[in-house]
């Protein structure tokens, strides 16, 4: 397919054009049919290969201080993939912190009150508190998409304030001396594991006919509804996929720290994945891992600037959602598929 | 209940803050019927529909559908039950290519029970759909995003949705309108054809040449209000009608 | 009993005026404005400002106030939210960021603390029906009321007001008549972030100017919402009273620590029985039709 844009240049007597033109190797490699060598699966098979195979040997190479980064930086791609598959649903959530906070509390409320082990509340706080959240907001998804995002900026919040106030769950200490992860290898594969089942779980159950199903909700919901699709029923499924990544989140956030608490419903938890996602482009899973693999590790560069942090952040995500809305990872990937030049016009 | 009829609608009315949209409107439809809904601009014909449909609920009223209630029960539901609609603007998924936008009927439980699939073989019906409603197979039309299709393809497009929801009854909402005249002539067969397959249909239409070569009967809005029920000759010999299209004189 | 009436009634009247200004400008253009809370704060800081950096005496520090920070949204409008209207996931974002962004950037600087005050109207107290009320309550429930009735006159009587009934009710059909849009919502949001600054500066005076009242503003505004609807007068009059009393009868029978629970339990009860708020008027699906 060949895009042309008009911007007429004068070099000489002549004048050029910019063309963008699909590289040849990606209009041969468009259908897997047609794969006819090596190059071609390679070139297919390149951005995914690395992206496996880089994050599953980063933890071998780096210093344990950016061991702990990385994980970081991996919960925090979790949440923001929540938040890409709640929004392929046409959902747009202020409220990541509610689902990870949620399961971060299942899990140390079962830990500490139950005694169950980390192998049982992560799972657990992960269905249930995907369960919860879903059933919390499920009056919600009647309405426009405006009352979505309130109800979920508001949830975390009162959630907060009634911990603090009536003391339940530990209240404002929290709870703490909680089971731990085995050690630190396991901490970062686990979660290594279950961010990429997540990216390319999502991704490929967008690609599937159920996830033409959700965008079509998104696109024009009236349309799906009238050609017999419980589009109530859709969501509330969209919702249960994307929140339980998010309780996972939190689940094992409070194992690998040994604590939960207040913070667990912290606003960090909802502005970071969100500016990651509108960085590195909403929709694609990959702008979404893109963009919190850019930002989390440079704001641990600029550690030294504290709570300014929030400042930068809120920043970024206002000037690109403006501005540059589809975010990097379409630039990226344009590079990637397409070739510009220019072509003369006369 | 008259024998045979498929859908009933009894008394139904409905106001929008002080206007009335649909006063006291009922009519009976019989199976493999083709009926027309006719009338001027802002006499209740899409509101009607969007009662009958679930979309908007009645002040007060009944609809039956093969003799049951389906007064206030959600769009999906009645379209699941088997009444099809097609929307005034034609609303594609823009950027989704044209056999894509089928593929979402497709999906409904209502079609799910009656011929099952997978993932890729909806492609296959879908495409299949489409040379029914006459899409040429072999172009890359079918392929294009819906949102660059010319407007009688997209209209079209609409009725393919209809039936690949498979519906008993489908409602057809200004199906002609922005039509071109050779658009119209190779659009009536396929109408014709799925009336002869058994499927009940409505039509609100404004070109009326068209509509009454191939209607069994004919109703008119005037103001919400049904004014007149019949033949289309008899329905446009009738007083009331005229009036209401071409205004009364002093 | 007495008193807890005359407490609800003061309750109510500081929710509703911290409430009134987000719904107004939802109500109006459909713009929700997350950063709410940051303009509230930004009024209360705006008027400290003028008072002791540039020792204006209170009541025209109060006006000036109003009309900077109403002007500030006004212009946060025409020049950012403008560009995205329509597009529900940028305006969220774009509201939500830059209200984040104020507050996070107003706490950097540091701009909590003891010597952050307001001064209150008048000092003392006044005896009503057998019940001690200081006069900055009083005035609150005054400033309340006179508020709910100049909103009401203005929507009902004055040619902008009716303009924005219509654009509310109606945007295509104000359009044809030539209401502009764009302008209406700009003056909307104008509008509600001045509220916000009036009524921070009326009700700051009771304690301190903190970051923290920006979020718990903002969770007010839309907890009233939520529950009384967002897109009427009287549901936020309703939701306001609703919270108000509430609160304060927990309070006095049961564990003031618990009034939160009120709030959220206020919040699931409507959001089940009546989704769009106990007076909104937003009916799903038929009014997408």
């Amino acid at each position: 397919m060949i895009l042309s844009f008009g911007k007429d240049r004068e070099s000489g007597n002549i004048k050029h054009r910019k063309e963008r033109l699909d590289r040849g190797i990606k209009a041969r490699s468009d259908t897997i049919y047609a794969l006819s060598s090596y190059r071609e699966a390679l070139y297919l098979l390149f951005p995914r290969a690395a992206t496996i195979i880089g994050l599953l040997v980063l933890p071998l190479l780096l210093p344990e201080y950016w061991i702990k980064v990385l994980v970081i930086t991996c919960v925090v791609a979790l949440l923001a993939l929540s938040w890409d598959f709640i929004a392929l649903a046409g959902m747009f959530s202020l409220g990541q912190t509610l689902f990870f906070g949620v399961g971060a509390y299942l899990a140390g409320g079962l830990n500490h009150y139950v005694r169950l082990s980390p192998i049982f509340t992560i799972p657990l706080s992960t269905v249930g508190g995907a369960i919860f959240c879903t059933i919390l907001i499920l009056p919600v998804l009647r309405l426009r998409g405006i009352y979505f995002a309130m109800v979920t900026f508001v949830l975390p919040l009162l959630l907060i304030r009634i911990i603090e106030m009536t003391g339940v769950l530990g209240g404002v200490e929290g709870l703490s001396a909680l089971s731990p992860l085995p050690n630190l290898w396991v901490s970062v594969y686990l979660i290594i594991a279950v961010f990429l089942v997540c990216l390319f779980g999502y991704r490929r159950l967008m690609d599937t006919d159920y996830g033409l199903i959700l965008k079509g909700i998104k696109n024009n919901d009236l349309a799906v509804m009238s050609r017999g699709i419980n589009i109530y029923l859709y969501k509330a499924q969209a919702l249960l996929i994307g929140s339980s990544a998010a309780a996972f989140a939190g689940a094992f956030v409070t194992h690998h720290y040994r604590f939960v608490g207040l913070p667990a419903f912290s606003m960090d938890y909802t502005i970071l994945p969100i500016a990651c996602t509108v960085v590195g482009g909403p929709g694609t899973f990959a702008g979404a891992t893109f963009g919190a693999f850019v930002l989390m590790p440079l704001t641990e560069l600029l550690r030294a600037i504290g709570t300014w942090r929030v400042v930068l952040y809120s920043f970024f995500m206002v000037v690109f959602i403006i501005l540059v809305p589809e975010g990097i990872f379409h630039y990226l990937q344009r590079k990637y598929h397409q070739i510009e030049r220019l072509v003369k016009t006369e | 209940m008259v024998e045979g009829s498929i859908l009933r609608v009894e008394k139904l009315h409905k106001s929008f803050g002080g206007v009335q949209a649909v006063l006291n409107v009922s009519f009976n439809l019989g199976k493999g019927e083709l009926l027309g809904i006719i009338g001027p601009n802002g006499s209740g014909k899409s509101t009607l529909v969007n009662l009958i449909t679930g979309f908007v609920r009645p002040d007060s009223g009944k609809v039956f559908f093969q003799g049951k209630n389906i007064t206030n029960k959600k769009p999906y539901t009645i379209a699941n039950l088997g009444i099809a609609r097609t929307f005034q603007m034609a609303m594609p998924f823009q950027e989704l290519p044209a056999f894509k936008n089928l593929i979402i009927p497709l999906c409904a439980p209502r079609v799910k029970k009656i011929r099952g699939g997978k993932y890729g073989e909806r492609d296959d019906v879908a495409i299949d759909l489409l040379e029914e409603v006459g899409f040429e197979r072999d172009s890359a039309v079918p392929f294009k995003a819906a949102g660059s299709l010319p407007h009688g393809y997209l209209k079209r497009l609409e009725l393919a949705q209809c039936m690949a929801l498979q519906a008993d009854v489908i409602i057809l909402d200004e199906l002609f309108s922005g039509m071109s005249m050779a658009e119209v002539a190779s659009t009536l067969p396929i109408v014709e054809k799925l009336k002869a397959e058994g499927k009940t249909l409505i039509m609100i239409e404004h070109r009326l040449k068209e509509l009454f070569r191939i209607v069994n009967r004919v109703m008119v809005l005037n103001f919400g209000q049904k004014i007149a029920e019949g033949l289309p000759n008899e329905v446009m010999e009738n007083v009331e009608v005229k009036k209401a299209y071409l205004g009364s004189e002093g | 009993m007495l008193g807890m009436l005359l407490y609800g009634l003061i309750n109510s009247a500081v929710f509703m005026l911290m409430a009134i200004g987000f719904s107004l400008t939802f109500g109006i253009s459909g713009v929700a404005n997350f950063a709410y809370g940051a303009f509230y704060v930004t009024g209360a800081y705006v008027t400290w400002q003028l008072i002791n950096s540039l020792g204006l005496s209170f009541a025209i520090s109060i006006i000036i106030s109003a009309i900077i920070t109403g002007l500030f949204g006004a212009l946060l409008y025409r020049f950012v939210l403008f560009r995205i209207r329509g597009l529900l996931l940028s305006e969220i974002i774009a509201t939500f960021g830059i209200g984040m962004g104020m507050l996070e950037f107003y706490r950097s600087i540091g701009l909590s603390g003891h010597s952050y005050k307001l001064p209150t109207f008048m000092d003392g107290s006044l005896e009503v029906l057998g019940v001690y009320v200081d006069y900055q309550r009083v005035i609150i429930v005054g400033v309340a009321a006179t508020l709910v009735f100049f909103l009401w006159f203005f929507s009902h009587h004055t040619k902008m007001g009716l303009a924005f009934r219509g654009i509310a009710q109606n945007e295509h059909t104000s359009l044809a008549f030539g209401i502009e849009s764009e302008f209406t919502a700009m003056v909307s949001m104008g509008m509600g972030c001045c509220l916000a600054s009036l009524a921070a500066v009326v009700i700051i005076p009771l304690s301190l100017i903190q970051v923290e009242e920006g979020s718990n503003v903002l969770i007010l505004a839309l907890a009233v919402g939520i529950v009384g609807g967002m897109e009427s007068i009287a549901g936020v009059i309703l939701g306001s009273l609703i919270f108000g009393y509430a609160q304060i009868a927990v309070a006095t029978y049961f564990n003031p620590h618990y009034t939160v629970i009120v709030m959220l339990a206020a919040i699931l009860i409507v959001l089940v029985i009546k989704p769009s708020g106990l007076f909104g008027k937003f009916k799903e699906l038929e009014e997408r039709v």
